[in-house]
């Protein structure tokens, strides 16, 4: 039961706060956090409980820390099947503290309709969460899909609206169009491997671990791959596919944003990992080339664009796009090593991305521009603030001593014995992070100064907020120990079954070169 | 052959429903009483809807023109409710009219009656009689305002292009029967030959009266002038009853008739779905007028649903059935609101968007029912219309209909593009514009209590589904043909 409840939490202290606004504006805000910070507290004493060791070799037991199931749609064998393996619970844990920033970084920032805001973005938790936990493929595909209602509200109601056409109710429905027409490509890939399971077998199921073992023909096999695989590079987002982003980043709310890249990248990652890999191994061996070749695209194709923006949001809406070639590469490296790193680096970027974000929501609250063309000089007017973006911006280019420092490192280790010349190519990206991150800093907060009079300096919630953050990147820069051995046994689990067929029949054409 | 007590218990439904009828057309004679004239209504409705579970007690069961099996008994159901639904709304929607109010609940019953038979039919006669039957009362429902210019309007066209439709089919079954000598549908399927030129002619008039009753493209031009004109229960009966009786029938001649199985049909078919999705979403891209964006909605929606046609075997008749639940309910939730918010004294109905700009700050449970029906007409989980949109899907990947699967995938994201600009519009701030609003205390009236309870129901079913796919599983099962 606990893992529903990690589930309702959200969805019913978001109702509450929709109730409660009538008793004033506050209520909801710290109704909000109350939730956010029993979903965490929940998820921290999980981990403290539960053993996410090493399963025995060969994985007699249950691969699954915990899990819970109900039948739900028996004609089509669809179950409501909750499950939790070290994977999600980093994850959950992860949703439950950027919900508690997102909460905190819109104290100020929201003041029209509260209620409805934080039941928009308790909602928008509550289905990440449901994503995560979720391993019977419909329920996987309802979450997945009903996530996406209140951030298009997120962003439609409470965003900015930026300068000549772009509004941000065209970004929302952008946004809503991508992700939604991809996720019924998936929708389809889900329905073709339940028929052909049902064409083998003679029953309906959606369950993960009947569906592992479909047999499939080598064409069928990648057809279904490449379906789960689209709806998964429109979110993480494969550059191609990316469209929607920096839109979406642009004009949403810095709550809106913090979720988008913190969380809602990852459960693209997520599914990554959890589904695409596991259920097609050998369509997803064939395709690790094509799928490292747009990872290293999308780490130079951001990272390029990035230092071209105007707009500050923006500038960190592309760094996503790049962040998120390094976890493509790693994801379908497939070596211990590299999906370990992608964990980090999932993990890593939430909280620098996050960070950064959040610095650029309490610029626009003191310039009420986005625009870096409009700022410059800030260094000395406004307090702490350019201090901390200078610790987030290191981090961000994957200073050694950060949290992104371990996952960049471990997705290149791990992936170079697989792709050696992928490895050394998009080690160059690195390069240009820096180069993007340096004019981040340049134009802010160095620079000629636009005026002389100082603005007021972070209040004790935005540094409380800040220090936060701060620390965890340098936890997990310094000593990333406990996180690496709670997500091993999912890792090393997800190891084993893609690497399986490369054992036996194919070898990459990488590896040749 | 002669009628036993059997046969009159199967079609008591109907038989209740005549006598509504009749007693609704005397208590107008005798003395007008609005709120008493709904109440006679709705007390024969429910009776028929009760009797159903009489009826399925003897099922299957046919006589020479009509048949009652599980198809019968679902779509009966559905009109049923729907007739019911419209009665409620068009009690909030006529109460203070100054007009004659009564004879829209005679031609509402006498046009489920229609229904009824139509749905039954399996024979050209009662095919033809319930057709006409369904239609005729429409055109007076249609053309109800009439000192509205747009309903008479309204009206007026859905006759003349109704009588054209007609005339296709009177024609269509003309030639079968020249083919064949037989007119029912059991003796047009035996003495059916293949390639037959004629016949499939005439299976192909038939087809186009049908397709523009369920205003399949290129038979849709009526659709929306006739939704945006028509008082609100009016277009509501049109958009539900009269779709599921259409449609229903045409599922029976498609899954008993060879006429319709032929390898030229079914291309046809597949082309007209798919022409029928994506037209239908493109042209309601652009709407500002609610009724007229629902109107291109529902056609797009039945070119999901025409999936059911062409595969016709395996989950069809189990996906025709759970689909046209979902879309029924929500599409009743969708039309109640708008009929909540309208009232025929203040001129034209509230149907433009912008009337519903900022809804939600006014009347924020009369929007959360908008936005969760137009979330289950664009197939968001949680609703209905997910349910329903899901067993499409699968049924055109089981089939491998991949032109298919491929229109209902495109036609739903331009879809969500005009729901999502609907939804948005309730929530935006308001404007200095003019107000279109609900009664006070529209949520204690039977209207809104009706509107709310559809809205509960679309999340239920979209939630917990399991029932209402066991309830069609088995009366798919019990199904002639």
């Amino acid at each position: 039961m606990t893992l529903v409840w990690l589930i309702l939490i959200p969805f019913i202290g978001g109702l509450l706060c929709w109730q409660t606004e009538r008793m004033g504006t506050m209520l909801p805000r710290w109704i909000a956090l109350g939730t956010m910070l029993l979903e965490l507290a929940m998820t921290l004493g999980l981990w403290l409980y539960g053993d996410f060791r090493l399963p025995e070799a060969g994985g007699g037991a249950s691969q699954w820390a915990m899990e819970w199931r109900v039948a739900w749609i028996p004609r089509f064998g669809i179950d409501v099947h909750l499950a939790l393996d070290g994977l999600s619970l980093v994850l959950i844990a992860l949703t439950g503290f950027l919900g508690m920033l997102a909460v905190v970084c819109s104290w100020k920032e929201i003041v029209g309709r509260v209620g409805f805001f934080h039941l928009n973005l308790l909602w928008i938790l509550g289905g990440v969460v449901g994503v995560f936990l979720a391993i019977d493929l419909f329920l996987f595909f309802f979450f997945w899909e009903m996530m996406l209602v209140p951030m298009y509200f997120l962003i439609a109601l409470w965003g900015h609206s930026g300068s000549k056409g772009n509004t941000r109710i065209g970004a929302a429905t952008k946004f809503f169009i991508y992700t939604q027409a991809s996720g019924l490509l998936m929708l389809v890939a889900i329905l073709g491997l339940v028929f052909a399971h049902h064409a083998a077998t003679g029953e309906y199921s959606f369950s993960y671990d009947d569906l592992r073992n479909t047999p499939l023909s080598d064409e069928m096999a990648m057809w279904l791959m490449l379906g789960f695989f689209i709806a998964f590079a429109v979110k993480l987002p494969v550059v191609p596919l990316h469209g929607w982003l920096p839109d979406a980043h642009a004009q949403a709310p810095t709550a809106g944003s913090v979720d988008l890249a913190g969380i809602l990248l990852k459960t693209a990652a997520y599914g990554m990992l959890r589904f695409a890999l596991p259920l097609f191994p050998e369509a997803s061996q064939a395709f690790a080339p094509i799928a490292m070749g747009l990872g290293v695209l999308g780490i130079f194709y951001g990272a390029v664009l990035a230092c071209g923006q105007q707009d500050i949001k923006r500038l960190i809406a592309y760094t996503s796009i790049s962040h998120m070639g390094f976890v493509l590469i790693g994801i379908y490296a497939g070596t211990q090593l590299a999906l370990q790193g992608v964990v980090m680096l999932m993990v890593a970027h939430a909280f620098s991305a996050a960070g950064l974000f959040i610095l650029s929501g309490q610029i626009y609250e003191r310039l009420h521009t986005r625009d870096m063309t409009r700022m410059g000089g800030l260094w000395g007017r406004l307090g702490s603030l350019p201090g901390f973006s200078l610790c987030f911006v290191a981090a961000s280019l994957g200073m050694p001593g950060t949290a992104n420092f371990i996952g960049e490192f471990m997705v290149l280790f791990g992936t170079f014995p697989v792709a050696p010349v992928v490895v050394a190519v998009s080690s160059v990206g690195l390069v240009l992070a820096a180069i993007y991150s340096l004019f981040l800093m340049q134009r802010v907060h160095y620079g000629p100064a636009q005026g002389e009079e100082p603005l007021a300096g972070l209040d004790r919630r935005e540094y409380t907020m800040m220090l936060g953050l701060l620390a965890l990147v340098l936890l997990f820069g310094l000593y990333p120990q406990p996180l690496l051995e709670t997500t091993g046994a999912a890792m090393s689990e997800i190891q084993r079954l893609f690497a399986d067929p490369a054992l036996t029949s194919t070898t990459l054409p990488m590896r040749a070169s | 052959m002669t009628l036993t007590t059997t046969h009159l218990v199967a079609l008591l439904p109907l038989i209740l429903v005549c006598a509504t009828a009749i007693a609704v057309m005397l208590g107008i004679a005798w003395r007008r009483h609005h709120a008493a004239t709904v109440l006679v209504t709705a007390i024969g409705l429910n009776l028929a809807l009760l009797s159903l579970l009489v009826v399925w007690q003897v099922t299957p069961i046919e006589t020479p023109l009509l048949v009652v099996d599980g198809l019968t008994i679902f779509a009966t159901a559905l009109i049923l409710v729907s007739a019911l639904a419209c009665t409620t709304l068009g009690h909030a929607y006529l109460e203070h009219y100054t007009g004659p109010a009564e004879e829209f609940y005679l031609l509402l019953l006498c046009s489920a009656a229609g229904g009824m038979v139509l749905a039954a039919s399996q024979h050209l006669a009662t095919l033809f009689f319930g057709l006409e039957l369904l239609s005729m009362p429409l055109y007076g429902m249609l053309a109800y305002a009439f000192h509205e210019r747009r309903s008479l309007e309204a009206g007026i066209k859905y006759l003349i292009l109704s009588a054209a439709a007609t005339a296709f089919l009177l024609f269509g079954m003309a030639l079968l029967y020249s083919q064949t000598g037989r007119l029912d549908l059991a003796g047009l399927a035996s003495g059916f030959a293949e390639d037959n030129a004629w016949a499939l002619a005439g299976a192909g008039m038939m087809l186009v009266a049908l397709g523009f009753k369920l205003s399949i493209v290129p038979f849709h031009l009526w659709a929306p002038d006739v939704y945006e004109g028509g008082p609100g229960p009016a277009a509501t009966f049109l958009a539900s009853v009269s779709k599921i009786a259409a449609f229903i029938i045409l599922l029976r001649l498609v899954v008993v008739s060879p006429a319709f199985q032929g390898e030229w049909l079914q291309e046809t078919l597949v082309v007209l779905a798919l022409a029928t999705m994506l037209v239908g979403n493109l042209l309601a891209l652009t709407q500002s007028n609610l009724k007229r964006l629902l109107a291109y909605s529902s056609i797009a929606h039945f070119g999901y649903l025409m999936v059911a046609l062409v595969v016709s075997d395996g989950l069809a008749k189990e996906t025709a059935g759970v689909y046209l639940i979902t879309y029924v309910v929500t599409v009743l939730a969708a039309f109640g609101v708008i009929t909540v918010l309208s009232s025929p004294y203040g001129g034209a109905d509230a149907a433009a968007l912008h009337h519903y700009r900022g809804l939600f700050w006014r009347r924020p449970y009369l929007t959360a029912v908008l936005t969760i029906t137009m979330l289950s007409l664009a197939g968001i989980p949680f609703t209905a219309g997910f349910i329903g949109k899901f067993y499409i899907v699968a049924l055109g990947v089981e089939a491998e209909r991949w032109w298919l699967v491929g229109g209902i995938i495109v036609g739903s994201a331009i879809g969500l593009y005009y729901y999502l600009r609907v939804m948005v519009t309730l929530f935006l701030v308001e404007a200095g514009m003019r107000r279109r609003d609900a009664p006070h205390d529209w949520g204690v009236r039977a209207g809104g209590v009706v509107v709310m309870g559809l809205a509960l129901l679309v999340l239920l079913l979209g939630v917990y589904p399991a029932p209402m796919i066991e309830w069609v599983r088995v009366l798919a099962a019990t199904s002639i043909g």
